[in-house]
């Protein structure tokens, strides 16, 4: 096998920090490369370098022989490397064949070629199996559609080296799983892939070679068929990291109640007629494929939506229709899906997001004014407990890594010792070593006795966690099984909503 | 090339952009100047000798600025929230209107009369501005293109007012209303000058609105507000009681504006009274970026501006539209030199 691509002692600085130091990669034809690391390890830096995104600082890359210009995207892409960015560079409002084709068209030809375009793209589509309708929009589309079209797009510029960035991060395990195998037949095509990822299993069954970047070093290089995930894991963190281990113990009496709950938003219903009990001291995991209804569940339970049918009681009380104050005042705690989004305002600083749920109560403010010295005694607190590094609380949240941002909303929701603590996907973007934390932390709260709710993708997470699992699919949710019951392929089934036929049976 | 964002971002970088934005605004106005065939030393030196050359014309310079503090307190405190109130014009002349009329007719001692003339001003301008605030949060509707048009139904209206009902029969066919009681009329800072004590009701309100930003409740969830709506949302904060709140607060600083310039130079109100104080508000707002405190500094200079371009227009035959081309020059610039405090340009 020849090297398409060659990556030699590459080096990136910004400011203080180095990304990449010295780092050297190569791509053999047809090849499938895995390249293995934390979040900030420099991956994402380095394929920018090679796609000639960033200039590097020292170092060169070549492809196919020559040595590319540095900061060329454009010199990237004749030479044949496509990218696939991790998120997407679509514009919602064009079709399928109008996103194909921008920017590989002159500027300043007047007509453009659509009917060689779609013949094109047809070809493509057909020769690697990935199908699709060039002309529906692609805000119609779904998320595993979309990556496809970024694929085709690639491929549609003649891209003999397909750069891909944690491409399953926003895709459901079958999706992914489709992913690979597209992929794989794409190098029979000739075609040389590298991936980006931090998910081991993937990995392990997707790539034939993986190089492993820690700390902006390449810091070990297997054949995927030689090593193990537990070997990967170690030279990924760059210690021994275990996930806690969740231990037996009494459950307690039931904490919060979803009877029968129905939530119907503009007219769409989001949840249909859904049942379950949380009990103290017991972490009920609601597992399933993405978009369908977590969001919603989380909404409902973090305050921001109501039931239009059904009861949901909390400590005895109704709580379907307190908002998110009163649902924290009646003793929930909520980690929100996306914590830049909801969990965090990234420009205000630590000890602001560590009160800004309780700003009005007595013990954050008085008569209207904050009680900023009590605040920022409760940030340094929670950053103490929390083990959240790199922060004071004076610190703009947003410069925090993901993990310690949060550790840091974990922290603000464990503080109050909450009776019901929502848990909405607490660790999506996590590297490994803030995983273990996430979990521990988690498991700390139902030994002493709260009541968990945890929503999650990660169905290996769902089974270390849960006492008892339920799946949810198109807002419905299925009976619980208790975690001894949790095999894969009951969860599997349950996930693909086959549930209902058996309960028949 | 391409923008990236910058992770720290020093307060004297932060410091430094409002004066960067003002070099450039006045460098790129100095082309202009010398195509009117006049040296721009020459010109901008006439400039500050006319707004700050003596007592008197840095007396006059600081009359211009306490509607301007004012106008821009209510820029910005309205824009820390998002909320893009283009409407202090309007909010301007119906404060002073309101308080022309009221303080007409009003029989209450000196300084309680000052005091609720002023209030009834501010609730003017906040009622002015609920409305637009309203129809964001029932129905959508842009705010900008509310305010903004309010505006000139709002100067239409003090015309039809100052023609009609509240007309002044002494002022010889004027256009222009009723003066309010000279017991209301606000007394001199500096004998002998424009200069009242409205400059200190604007300090003090910079003052107030600065405590209550960064001090209080209210503070703390508007900006979260601001920054990032939906975070706000999930931790409990009422985003339209937020909006709401901002608006009111912002309406009546610009309300005020309108109070305290017709108290404490006009007298009455005519169609003609601000020269945009409304509209020049924003520009300070923007200089100051959003901050109470720098917002007196940025008044001070377009004060400087407007009033220095008089004087040299008088010495020099420039026209003193100059003024407005250094100020919205001012504001373009001051948006470039944001972008790059908050961002850097890499290859």
């Amino acid at each position: 096998m020849t090297d398409v691509l060659e990556l030699s002692n590459i080096t990136k600085r910004f400011g203080a920090l180095t990304a990449n130091e010295d780092v050297s990669l190569s791509l053999a034809q047809g090849e499938i490369l895995a390249l293995l690391g934390e979040n900030g390890a420099g991956k994402t830096t380095l394929m920018n370098i090679l796609f000639g995104h960033y200039t590097a600082d020292a170092g060169e890359v070549r492809v196919f022989g020559d040595t590319l210009p540095p900061g060329k995207p454009r010199a990237a892409i004749a030479a044949g490397v496509g990218m696939v960015h991790q998120h997407f560079t679509l514009a919602g409002n064009l079709t399928v064949l109008e996103n194909v084709m921008l920017g590989s068209e002159p500027l300043g030809r007047l007509r453009s070629n659509r009917a060689a375009a779609r013949k094109k793209l047809m070809a493509i589509s057909d020769r690697f199996g990935l199908p699709v309708d060039p002309d529906s929009k692609v805000s119609r589309l779904s998320v595993g559609e979309r990556q496809r079209i970024e694929i085709l797009k690639a491929l549609y510029r003649d891209a003999r080296i397909l750069i891909l960035d944690e491409p399953t991060a926003v895709l459901a395990r079958p999706e992914a799983e489709r992913l690979f195998e597209t992929l794989r037949g794409m190098t029979k095509d000739g075609l040389s892939l590298i991936f980006i990822s931090h998910k081991l299993h993937e990995v392990m069954a997707a790539s034939d070679r993986v190089a492993v970047l820690r700390g902006g070093r390449m810091v070990a290089e297997r054949r995927t068929s030689e090593t193990s995930p537990a070997e990967l894991a170690e030279l990924m963190v760059g210690r021994k990291v275990e996930r806690p281990v969740r231990e037996d113990h009494r459950i307690g009496a039931p904490v919060l109640l979803a009877d029968r709950i129905t939530v119907a938003d503009e007219g769409e219903t989001k949840l249909d007629d859904i049942s379950f009990t949380v009990h103290a001291g017991e972490i009920l995991g609601i597992v399933g494929v993405s978009g369908n209804g977590q969001g919603a569940l989380g909404a409902l339970l973090s305050g921001l939506m109501h039931p239009s049918q059904g009861s949901l009681t909390l400590n005895g009380a109704d709580a379907g229709h307190l908002g998110p104050r009163g649902l924290i005042n009646a003793g929930a705690a909520r980690v929100p899906e996306d914590r830049h989004a909801e969990g965090a305002v990234g420009e205000m600083t630590v000890w602001e997001n560590a009160v800004l749920e309780r700003v009005r109560s007595t013990e954050f403010s008085k008569l209207g004014f904050v009680r900023q010295a009590a605040a920022r005694a409760h940030a340094a607190d929670l950053i103490k407990r929390f083990d959240v590094r790199g922060a004071t609380p004076d610190t703009r949240i947003r410069l925090l890594s993901g993990g310690n941002m949060q550790k840091l909303i974990l922290g603000r929701c464990l503080a109050t010792g909450p009776r019901f603590l929502l848990a909405n996907q607490p660790t999506r973007g996590l590297d490994e070593g803030a995983i273990a934390a996430v979990h521990a932390e988690l498991l700390a709260a139902r030994a002493e006795g709260a009541a968990i709710l945890l929503i999650s993708e990660e169905l290996e997470e769902a089974v270390q966690l849960s006492d008892r699992i339920q799946a949810i699919v198109k807002g419905r949710l299925s009976q619980p099984v208790t975690a001894d019951e949790a095999d894969p392929r009951r969860l599997g089934l349950m996930m693909a909503g086959v549930w209902e036929s058996t309960d028949a049976a | 090339m391409r923008l990236e964002r910058r992770e720290n971002v020093p307060l004297s970088t932060v410091a430094m952009a409002p004066l960067a934005a003002i070099l450039a605004a006045l460098v790129l106005a100095a082309g202009l100047i010398g195509a009117a065939g006049v040296n721009p030393l020459t010109a901008y030196g006439e400039m500050l000798r006319g707004a700050l050359g003596s007592r008197l014309s840095i007396t006059e310079m600081l009359t211009r600025a306490t509607p301007l503090i004012l106008t821009g307190l209510a820029a910005a405190v309205a824009f820390r929230a998002r909320l893009w109130n283009i409407g202090g014009e309007g909010q301007f002349y119906v404060g002073a209107l309101t308080t022309a009329w009221i303080g007409h007719s009003l029989a209450l001692p000196g300084p309680i009369g000052m005091a609720v003339l002023m209030v009834c001003g501010m609730a003017a301008g906040a009622l002015l501005l609920a409305g637009p605030a309203f129809l964001r949060l029932r129905f959508g509707v842009d705010e900008v293109v509310t305010t903004l048009l309010l505006n000139f139904i709002v100067i239409l209206f003090v015309g039809l007012m100052i023609e009609g009902p509240l007309r002044d029969p002494l002022a010889f066919g004027w256009p222009q209303s009723v003066p309010v009681d000279g017991a209301y009329r606000l007394p001199d800072l500096v004998p002998r000058t424009r200069l009242h004590i409205g400059l200190l009701v604007a300090i003090a309100a910079a003052g107030v609105i600065w405590l209550v930003l960064t001090r209080t409740v209210f503070g703390v969830e508007t900006r979260a507000a601001g920054l990032n709506a939906r975070a706000a949302a999930f931790a409990g904060i009422s985003l339209p009681k937020t909006i709401m709140g901002v608006a009111l607060v912002s309406g009546a600083l610009a309300g005020l504006a309108g109070a305290v310039e017709v108290m404490g130079v006009t007298g009455g109100v005519t169609t003609t009274m601000s020269p945009g104080f409304g509209y020049a508000g924003i520009v300070v707002a923007m200089l100051a970026a959003l901050h109470p405190a720098g917002v007196v500094a940025a008044a001070i200079f377009v004060a400087t501006v407007f009033v220095g371009a008089d004087a040299m227009s008088r010495a020099t035959g420039v026209p003193s539209f100059i003024a407005d081309v250094i100020v919205a020059l001012s504001l373009l610039t001051m948006l470039v030199a944001l972008l790059f405090t908050t961002y850097r340009l890499r290859r």
